[in-house]
């Protein structure tokens, strides 16, 4: 029986099906491994409530952990504390850049009502000018939205602060 | 000569399982208005904006699988999000009417989907401190996901409100044709006041007035003009619905009922 941390490790390799360069641990949608006696529980949450590949991220944490020889008691989701892009660790974010996705900023507190954005231009992730412009909120995912940078002339992702 | 709106009939039925009912109105609401958004996938009229309803399709969606889920657990009787989804008519969803209607034009589904938000908005905010734990982290996390919707279609309610001659009459006629339906969205009944016990208790008449303060800034600012309230439409909470929810139920369930127990 593999101990807690070495559960987190495995759970280090399972990359998330969207954005295969960061792991679903790193991403903060695992949020708590229990050892038992009879195997491990594990506790995630959702990105975004419907992000379609949270089946897909349940699927390959089991495959991972099967193939360590881990025993599965359950996958628990929760909902609360709600995920928040503030969780993306700095390792993580590098990661992201040199993926060619814009890390997210600051998740900052919004008023319930902000029509009018007033929104730093986010760093091309590219040739990091900051000469770019949001061409839409919505992107390829629910988590991404799109740039463009008038510099090197290239469309880019976004991972939203959220 | 004008035609009276029909008005919703006293409801004096009491219901078994009021927070049944009660998470069923709200979890119809996003999965109806989530439907008919989906619509828009390969239609939108631009490819941006395509991808922004579907994107704000499966959130909602999402957020109607959280709500039916709990609601199936509160029901107790095996019934799980799909069941409740893909196997109950009409007469049995409790949807407010307004999410029903078909999309319209593009300005239509744009101005319902902002007053839809303003109001879903407000409503997590306030069902986000209840004392229901599971319907308070719903509403925690749908309240985020709900301020980029009503950011998004607010900006849009400005941008076509204060465009074109053509989009601006388009969207007033929008909200002249949807605003009758609003009056459903702040009518507390029997369900309402039979959960309060439980520490869900929603303040209808604030609702109604931080959403009133909140529309009326944004239709004033797209220069549209806000309706005076009159009669208005209601029916969808105890399953009385207009003709256009049967036909995309049908649409919706096909699938399902056609193979039940199928998973892919």
């Amino acid at each position: 029986m593999l101990s807690r941390e070495e559960v987190w490790t495995v759970l280090q390799t399972v990359m998330d099906p969207e954005v295969p360069v960061i792991s679903v641990v790193e991403l903060g949608i695992v949020r708590e491994v229990q050892v038992h006696d009879g195997g491990v529980r594990i506790t995630i949450t959702p990105t975004y409530s419907g992000c379609p590949a949270m089946h897909e991220i349940e699927a390959d944490i089991r495959t991972a952990l099967a193939a360590h020889q881990v025993p599965l008691l359950g996958i628990d989701l929760v909902l609360s504390p709600a995920w928040t892009t503030d969780w993306i660790g700095p390792e993580a974010r590098e990661k992201l850049r040199a993926y060619g996705i814009a890390p997210p900023g600051r998740a900052e507190p919004q008023g319930l009502i902000t029509l009018t954005r007033a929104r730093q231009p986010v760093a091309c992730p590219f040739c990091g000018s900051s000469d770019t412009h949001l061409q839409s909120e919505f992107g390829s995912t629910a988590c991404k939205a799109i740039h463009v940078c008038h510099s090197c002339r290239q469309p880019f992702d976004e991972f939203k602060a959220f | 000569m004008t035609v009276p709106f029909q008005v919703a009939a006293p409801r004096t039925t009491p219901v078994a399982n009021p927070l049944f009912e009660y998470l069923l109105r709200h979890g119809d609401d996003r999965l109806v208005l989530g439907h008919r958004l989906s619509e828009w996938c390969g239609h939108g009229p631009i490819l941006e904006e395509d991808i922004a309803l579907s994107n704000l399709a499966l959130d909602l969606i999402g957020h109607a699988t959280s709500i039916l889920a709990l609601a199936g657990t509160v029901e107790a009787k095996g019934r799980n999000e799909d069941a409740l989804a893909y196997f109950r008519d009409a007469v049995d969803y409790r949807n407010a009417l307004i999410v029903e209607l078909p999309n319209g034009d593009f300005a239509f589904t744009l101005v319902r989907q902002f007053l839809f938000d303003a109001y879903s908005v407000l409503l997590w905010d306030a069902l986000s401190g209840c004392a229901h734990e599971s319907l308070a982290a719903i509403a925690t996390k749908s309240l985020k996901e709900d301020k980029y919707h009503l950011r998004h279609s607010g900006e849009w309610v400005v941008r076509l409100g204060d465009g074109t001659e053509e989009s601006h009459a388009r969207a007033q006629s929008a909200v002249d044709t949807l605003w009758r339906y609003t009056g459903e969205l702040f009518d507390p009944d029997g369900v309402d006041e039979s959960i309060v016990t439980l520490g869900i208790a929603v303040d209808h008449a604030a609702l109604k007035s931080r959403w009133d303060g909140l529309v009326s800034d944004v239709l004033q600012r797209a220069t549209l003009t806000v309706p005076v309230d009159r009669a208005m439409r209601g029916g969808g909470r105890t399953g009385k619905h207009t003709e256009h929810l049967g036909h995309m139920l049908a649409t919706m369930q096909i699938v399902a009922r056609s193979h039940p127990g199928a998973s892919w």
